[in-house]
C-alpha cells in the first residue's frame, strides 16, 4: 500500500509528460493535483497507522546486490517519514491546486509539462523521505535537484532564468558530491548504507569516521538546503514560477537537508565537532540571510532570503541537538512560508507580473483574502504567539540557550530582523498608497478561488500548526510532536546530555524574544506603511546589504572567473598547442618522412635490383662475419 | 674432382649473372643472366648432392644419391616453363613500346 504514495505522482508525471500534447489544461490540472491528493489520503492513512505504533521497513526488491554489499529498494515507514509525507503531499496538493489558476495563461502543452515536472518533483521528494537507506535517499535527492533545475528554468526562453537554473543545479551538485563521498565512506567503514544497520552499528565506528561522514553529509545538506557557502542559488531560484518557489524552494526540497540530518541524528550526536559546525553554519546563515532580506525590494527575494534564514535556524536546532525542534520548524515553516509565497504569487498575479514592492502599496483594499492570510503568515514567521512560528522558533532558541547563551543571543537578533523585514514587506505591499501605474491599479483584483482557498487553508495551518508542539511550561504533555517523534530520536536522546531549563528561564527567554520581535514589527510597520518612493541611492551598509554583501560578486571573482580563465587557458594553449600540436605533429611527421622515402620508388628496375643485391650482401656479411 | 672447383665455377657463373643484371639494359640479356644465376645454383645443388652421396651416412639411407639429381631435372623443367612465360612478356613488351630496354618501363601507368 505504501508504495502507492510515490507511484501515484510518478503516474501523473508519465500521463502529463507523455500526453502533454493531448491533454487539455483542465485534465492536466486534475491529473496533477488528483494524484498528489490520492497520495495525501494514503499518507494520512499511513500516518494514522504509524501513530498506532505500526512502523516498519518495506522491502520491494534488491537494488544492488554484491557479496559485500546489499542495497535493497526499501521504504522506511516511521514517525519521521510519515510527518514529512504529510507535509509534502498536503502542502504539495494545495500548491498543485493553486498552480491550476496561477499558470492559467500558459499554453496547454506547457501547462501539462509544468504539472508533469511538479509531479516528478513530488515523486522524487517522496522517494527521498521514504528511502530506507542512503542510496534510495540519494536517488530522490538527485531527482529533486533535477526537478528544481527544470522548474526554475521553466520559462526557458528567458536566458537569465536559464542561468539561475544552471546555478542552482551546479551548486547542488557540489553538495551532492559531499553526500556521495559520505555514502562511500559509510560503505567502506560501516559496510552498509541501510539506516537501521548503520545506526545500530554506530558504536563500532571511530569518532574520526563519524565526524568525516557527518561533515560530508552536511556538505550535501548545505547544497540542498542553501546554507553558507552554497546558499546563493536559492534567491536566484526565484526565477521559477511562484508556486514552484513555494513548493520546492520553501516548503519541501530545501528541507531535505534537515530531514537527512534528523534521520542521521545518532551519527551527529556521536560527532560533537560536526554538531558544532552545523550549529555555527546554520546560525551564520540565519543572520547573514536576514541582514540581506532587510534591504531587498523584490517580494520573492525577501521571502527567499527569509527561507535561507529560517533554514539556518533549523540547522541551528540540529546542531544543538534539538532534532524535534528542527522537524517542528520544518513543519510550521512549510505552512507559513508556502502561504507567504503563494500570497506573494497572488499579489504578483494581481499586479500583472510586477514584483518590486516599491511599486506596490495599499493592496489591502483590493485583495482582502490575500491580505489577511499574508498578515497571518507574517505574524507566524515573526514568532508572535500563539501563531505556529512562535512555538517552533521558541523551541529552537530555548535549545540554543541551553547549549550556549551566545547562540541564543545571535538567534534572537535574527528573529528580530525576521520580524522587521517581514513587516517591512507587509507594510510596503499592503498598506499606504498604491505606487504603481494606473493600468496596474485598474487591473487590481482579488485572485480566483483556486488561489484563495489554498491560501486560507495554509493560513489556518499557520495559525494552529504550532499547537502540536506546545512547550512543557504551558501545558504538561503539550508537545505531542515530540512524543510522536521520540522513537526516531531515542538513540540520540539516550546518548546526549539533556539540559533542562527552569520554567522561569524559559518564560524569560520567550518574553525577551517576543518583546524584541514585537518592537521590530511595530517599528517596521510604522516606518514603511507611509513609504514613499525616492530616487535616493542607498549608501554605506544599506548599499552593501542591498547588494547581498557582494557575495555573488565575491564568488564570481574568486571561483567563476579563475575557473573560466583556467578553462580558457586549457582551451587556447593546452588544447591547441599541446594536444592538437602533438596529434597534428604525428600526422605532419609521417607525411614529411613518406614524402622523402617516396623518392626511392623511382620505377627503375635496375635500381631495385641493385638495392636487392646490396641487401643480400649485407645479410651475408652479417651472417658470415659478425 | 674436388668440390671447390664446382663451387668456384658456380660462383663465377652467379657473379656473371649478377653483374649482367645490374649493368645491362636489354631485357633479353637480363633475362639470360637470371637464367645463368639459376643454373649456377642448380650446378651447386648437383655438386653437393654428389659430394654427400659419397659420405658414409648417406650409404645407409636409400635414394640420397639420386634425389637431388632427379630434383634438378624438375627445376630445369620449371625453368623452361618460366622462360617461355618470360619471353612471352618480352615479346608483348616489344610489341607495345618497340623496345626491350627496361628503362623505358619505369612507370606503372601508360
Amino acid at each position: 500500500m505504501v508504495w502507492l504514495i510515490p507511484v501515484l505522482p510518478l503516474l501523473g508525471f508519465l500521463l502529463n509528460g507523455l500526453g502533454r500534447k493531448k491533454v487539455s489544461k483542465g485534465l492536466a490540472g486534475i491529473i496533477g493535483s488528483g494524484t498528489v491528493f490520492l497520495s495525501f489520503l494514503i499518507s494520512v492513512y499511513v500516518f494514522l497507522s504509524v501513530k498506532g505504533g505500526n512502523t516498519y521497513v518495506a522491502h520491494y526488491f534488491d537494488f544492488i546486490k554484491t557479496d559485500l554489499l546489499k542495497i535493497g529498494f526499501d521504504f522506511q515507514v516511521d514517525q519521521l517519514s510519515s510527518v514529512f509525507l504529510l507535509i509534502i503531499t498536503g502542502v504539495g496538493f494545495l500548491i498543485h491546486v493553486y498552480s491550476t489558476a496561477y499558470m492559467h495563461d500558459e499554453e496547454p502543452k506547457d501547462f501539462a509539462k509544468y504539472f508533469a515536472y511538479l509531479n516528478l518533483f513530488v515523486f522524487s521528494m517522496l522517494l527521498l523521505v521514504m528511502g530506507a537507506n542512503y542510496v534510495i535517499m540519494f536517488i530522490g535527492w538527485e531527482g529533486v535537484g533535477l526537478c528544481s533545475y527544470l522548474l526554475i528554468g521553466y520559462w526557458f526562453k528567458n536566458s537569465s532564468y536559464n542561468v539561475a537554473a544552471k546555478k542552482a543545479f551546479i551548486m547542488n551538485r557540489i553538495g551532492d558530491l559531499g553526500f556521495l563521498l559520505a555514502v562511500f565512506w559509510l560503505v567502506a567503514k560501516a559496510g552498509s548504507v541501510d539506516f537501521h544497520q548503520v545506526f545500530a552499528g554506530v558504536s563500532k565506528l571511530s569518532t574520526t569516521d563519524i565526524t568525516g561522514i557527518t561533515l560530508l553529509l552536511f556538505v550535501g545538506a548545505m547544497g540542498k538546503s542553501a546554507q553558507i557557502p552554497l546558499y546563493t542559488w536559492l534567491p536566484d531560484a526565484m526565477a521559477g514560477p511562484t508556486p514552484v518557489s513555494a513548493l520546492i524552494h520553501a516548503a519541501t526540497m530545501v528541507t531535505a537537508g534537515i530531514y537527512m540530518i534528523a534521520r542521521s541524528n545518532i551519527l551527529y550526536t556521536m560527532a560533537p565537532v560536526s554538531q558544532t559546525v552545523v550549529a555555527v553554519v546554520g546560525l551564520a546563515t540565519a543572520i547573514l540571510a536576514a541582514t540581506i532580506a532587510l534591504k531587498q525590494n523584490d517580494i520573492k527575494k525577501v521571502l527567499a532570503y527569509s527561507t535561507v534564514s529560517q533554514l539556518g535556524y533549523m540547522f541551528l536546532a540540529l546542531g544543538v541537538g534539538a532534532y524535534t525542534g528542527a522537524v517542528f520548524h520544518v513543519m510550521t515553516h512549510a505552512f507559513f512560508k508556502a502561504l507567504l509565497f503563494l500570497g506573494a504569487g497572488s499579489v504578483i498575479h494581481a499586479m500583472s507580473g510586477e514584483q518590486d514592492i516599491r511599486n506596490m502599496g495599499g493592496l489591502k483594499k483590493y485583495m482582502s483574502v490575500t491580505h489577511l492570510t499574508f498578515l497571518l503568515g507574517c505574524l507566524a514567521i515573526a514568532g508572535m504567539p500563539p501563531f505556529s512560528g512562535f512555538f517552533s522558533k521558541d523551541e529552537i532558541l530555548a535549545a540554543a540557550y541551553a547549549k550556549n547563551p551566545v547562540l541564543w543571543g545571535i538567534g534572537v537578533l535574527g528573529a528580530v530582523m525576521t520580524a522587521f523585514y517581514m513587516f517591512r514587506l507587509y507594510a510596503m505591499t499592503f498598506t499606504g498608497k498604491f505606487r504603481g501605474t494606473h493600468e496596474q491599479e485598474h487591473h487590481l483584483h482579488e485572485s480566483p478561488k483556486a488561489i484563495t482557498i489554498p491560501l486560507i487553508i495554509l493560513a489556518i495551518l499557520s495559525v494552529v500548526g504550532g499547537l502540536v508542539g506546545i512547550p512543557e511550561v504551558f501545558m504538561h504533555g503539550g508537545h505531542r510532536l515530540e512524543a510522536f517523534l521520540a522513537p526516531v530520536f531515542a538513540q540520540s536522546n539516550a546518548v546526549a546530555a539533556k539540559h533542562h531549563l527552569s520554567h522561569s528561564q524559559e518564560y524569560m527567554l520567550m518574553g525577551i524574544s517576543v518583546a524584541a520581535a514585537l518592537v521590530a514589527l511595530l517599528y517596521a510597520w510604522n516606518k514603511f506603511s507611509q513609504y514613499q518612493k525616492t530616487d535616493k541611492e542607498e549608501t554605506g551598509l544599506g548599499k552593501v546589504l542591498e547588494n547581498k554583501w557582494y557575495v555573488d560578486e565575491l564568488y564570481d571573482s574568486i571561483i567563476v572567473k579563475p575557473v573560466l580563465a583556467i578553462g580558457k587557458y586549457f582551451n587556447n594553449v593546452v588544447e591547441k598547442k599541446g594536444i592538437d600540436g602533438f596529434v597534428n605533429g604525428i600526422g605532419k611527421a609521417v607525411n614529411y618522412s613518406s614524402r622523402q622515402i617516396r623518392l626511392l620508388q623511382s620505377g627503375q628496375v635496375g635500381a631495385y635490383v641493385l638495392m636487392m643485391v646490396l641487401g643480400i650482401l649485407i645479410l651475408f656479411i652479417v651472417q658470415l662475419f659478425l | 674432382m674436388e668440390i671447390k672447383w664446382y663451387i668456384g665455377l658456380a660462383l663465377a657463373l652467379f657473379c656473371t649473372g649478377i653483374v649482367g643484371v645490374l649493368t645491362r639494359r636489354n631485357s633479353i640479356i637480363i633475362f639470360m643472366c637470371i637464367e645463368l644465376m639459376l643454373n649456377s645454383v642448380n650446378l651447386l645443388l648437383v655438386a653437393f648432392s654428389k659430394m654427400h652421396a659419397a659420405s658414409p651416412v648417406a650409404q645407409s639411407l636409400p635414394n640420397v644419391a639420386s634425389d637431388a639429381q632427379i630434383f634438378v631435372f624438375f627445376i630445369m623443367v620449371v625453368a623452361a616453363a618460366e622462360v617461355s612465360v618470360g619471353l612471352a612478356i618480352i615479346v608483348m613488351m616489344y610489341r607495345n613500346i618497340h623496345s626491350v630496354d627496361i628503362n623505358f618501363l619505369n612507370r606503372l601507368k601508360n
